[in-house]
């Protein structure tokens, strides 16, 4: 309580170390952002240049079966993909965490260890082993003497592209869960192993409530994460170029907006909108999170 | 440092190493994830010893007769005029240049954030907080415009400047340095009449030591493996990053024409990790508590 500094004083120093950040925050998040809506609500054409057009860019986009499509794509791979990947980092942290593990920190590392693979390098390694012709499945194929389905056609290349995810990020979310469950109070284990409670009781009584924080988290990054998937599609359609359309997640959709089609305007409309919505997600996952906890 | 300091506070809690029993079952079902998530790298690491030949004609788990591993990386150095040495030193300059902005930049402003109480505060939180959730995409295409109208595009600085905000880096040490530097020693410092500047560098800095060098692993992991933003910044492939290089490299193969080097791109893909790796065992008990701080606070 003894302030010797003079109160105004101490209040703007902290700007002088924020500064640096929040300008350069500005100049890559801020400023794009609002460029974004800007150009959102504009309209380029041939004859008649650029034009203020209201909300007909969003209009049009939610009104596009291209973008429903791409959309499409990654809402099943936030149902079916993002449960699977969290349930397995969920085991293999509990399982760590449980002390019953030979050689548990090997576990540890080795699990998380694909997160330093970048996804370009995780995508082509994956991609050779599906491969037909001198991957795994090849292999397999050859061994059993039957042939397996290829899983870069056109049925299986969302399953194929929810492996390369799942690989690329247990081990993160892993991670995640266990440090969570580091600081759970030991002696609430020895009270309720003194009560006789069985180690799937513990699990279910006091380590899965002690988890929801980082499981709320961990969702939430997947969410995020699934909505913007583009390197892992981008880099697997040189080798499955039929089952990859150029509009297969709202991200590479906006990408060959742009980039192939000089479209701007639209496709930061269809950024805005895929970013409002995943927003939106996040946000109702938050709150039920929440709510939960009281 | 002694150990006690070296950790964040959230670890305090760690369990003294259990009496129970160990369980072979829970370790051998266990063991099936670790296969799961060594399978592919070993996969990479034996099929780098292949020759283009041999990787059509060779199981995919097992060596060939001729060990081309070392043949291989001399070939992936020195092929195209030696492009892969400047990829690498593209990205190094990249990861130096913006891993290392982004956890100065991250390091001060949560120290800031941490220590200082400022008018604005709470709307510069929620601001940062709010962007980690805004999708790379609404972000790609304005500031890909905005950099062009700049005269940045096809320059390093289009990868260097976005790489140099880090919201998860700013966010971990804002955690990290609220328990690491006590307000104790801040305020005798200041009564000792020392400038804000010479605390932080003289007194904090050491202080925030293993909260930097996670920030520092992320941020390097972010910048060493980023595709997307060089993908739409970068048209000459002389200023392109190992990554965007590979993905090149892998493309040549399936247009028409191209000369399949499929073994150079598992080879580069494969001296594109290690680092990393390396990086990622050597420094395990940073980056472990690292994390754990920041993801266990709230």
């Amino acid at each position: 309580m003894v302030a010797t500094v003079p109160r105004a004083r101490r209040s703007w120093a902290g700007w002088r170390f924020v500064g640096p950040f929040m300008a350069v925050f500005a100049l890559v998040f801020l400023a794009p952002i609002a460029y974004s809506i800007y150009l959102s609500l504009f309209r380029t054409q041939l004859i008649g240049g650029t034009a203020f057009v209201g909300a007909d860019n969003y209009l049009k986009a939610l009104a596009d079966p291209l973008f429903w499509s791409a959309f499409g794509n990654v809402a099943v791979f936030l149902v079916v993909q993002v449960p699977i990947m969290l349930f397995l980092a969920l085991l293999v942290a509990l399982a760590i965490d449980s002390g019953r593990l030979y050689g548990a920190s090997f576990f540890r590392i080795a699990v998380f260890l694909p997160y330093a693979v970048p996804a370009v390098v995780a995508t082509l390694m994956w991609a050779f082993m599906y491969g037909t012709r001198f991957g795994l499945v090849a292999n397999l194929s050859d061994l059993l003497g039957v042939r397996l389905p290829d899983p870069l056609s056109a049925d299986l290349i969302l399953a194929s592209l929810g492996n390369v995810v799942t690989w690329e990020f247990v081990g993160y979310n892993m991670l995640i869960l266990y440090s969570a469950l580091r600081v759970v109070n030991p002696s609430l284990y020895e009270a309720a192993e003194i009560d006789g409670a069985s180690q799937f009781r513990i699990i279910v009584a006091i380590k899965l409530p002690a988890l929801r924080g980082a499981l709320l988290i961990a969702t939430i990054f997947s969410i995020i994460g699934s909505f913007q998937l583009f390197n892992e599609p981008a880099i697997l359609k040189n080798l499955a170029p039929n089952a990859i359309t150029s509009s297969f997640t709202p991200n590479y959709y906006a990408y060959t907006l742009s980039f192939a089609g000089q479209q701007y305007n639209y496709s930061a409309t269809v950024a805005i909108v895929m970013g409002v919505i995943t927003m939106i997600i996040a946000y109702a996952v938050q709150l039920r999170g929440m709510r939960k906890e009281v | 440092m002694t150990a006690t300091t070296r950790g964040p506070l959230v670890i305090r809690h760690r369990r003294p190493s259990p009496r129970r029993r160990r369980s072979v079952t829970l370790t051998v079902l266990t063991s099936i994830m670790l296969i799961y998530t060594l399978l592919p790298l070993a996969w990479l690491a034996i099929n780098a010893s292949k020759t283009q030949e041999g990787l059509l004609n060779s199981f995919g788990l097992w060596f060939d007769d001729d060990f081309a591993l070392f043949s291989n990386i001399a070939t992936a150095f020195s092929y195209d005029g030696g492009i892969f040495t400047r990829w690498l030193l593209n990205t190094l300059l990249y990861v130096v240049a913006g891993a290392g902005g982004a956890t100065l930049l991250a390091t001060i402003g949560g120290y800031g954030l941490a220590k200082f109480d400022f008018p604005g505060k709470t709307a510069v939180f929620a601001v940062v907080i709010g962007a980690v959730a805004v999708p790379g995409t609404a972000l790609a295409v304005p500031t890909f415009l905005m950099f062009s109208s700049l005269g940045l595009t096809n320059t390093p600085w289009a990868v260097i400047i976005p790489s140099l905000v880090s919201p998860f880096g700013l966010y971990l040490m804002w955690t990290f340095a609220v328990d690491a530097v006590p307000r104790e020693i801040l305020e005798s410092a200041r009564m000792d009449g020392a400038r804000e500047f010479q605390i932080f560098f003289r007194i904090s800095l050491p202080l925030l030591a293993p909260g930097i060098v996670t920030v520092l692993l992320f941020t390097v992991v972010a910048t060493w493996n980023n595709y997307f933003l060089p993908l739409i910044m970068l048209k000459d492939p002389g200023w392109y990053p190992l990554t965007l290089g590979l993905s090149a490299w892998n493309a040549q193969a399936t247009t028409a024409g191209g000369e399949a080097i499929f073994n150079l791109v598992i080879t580069g893909s494969l001296l594109t990790i290690v680092p990393l790796i390396v990086a990622f065992l050597l420094l395990q008990r940073y980056w472990q508590s690292g994390l754990a701080a920041g993801s266990v606070k709230e």
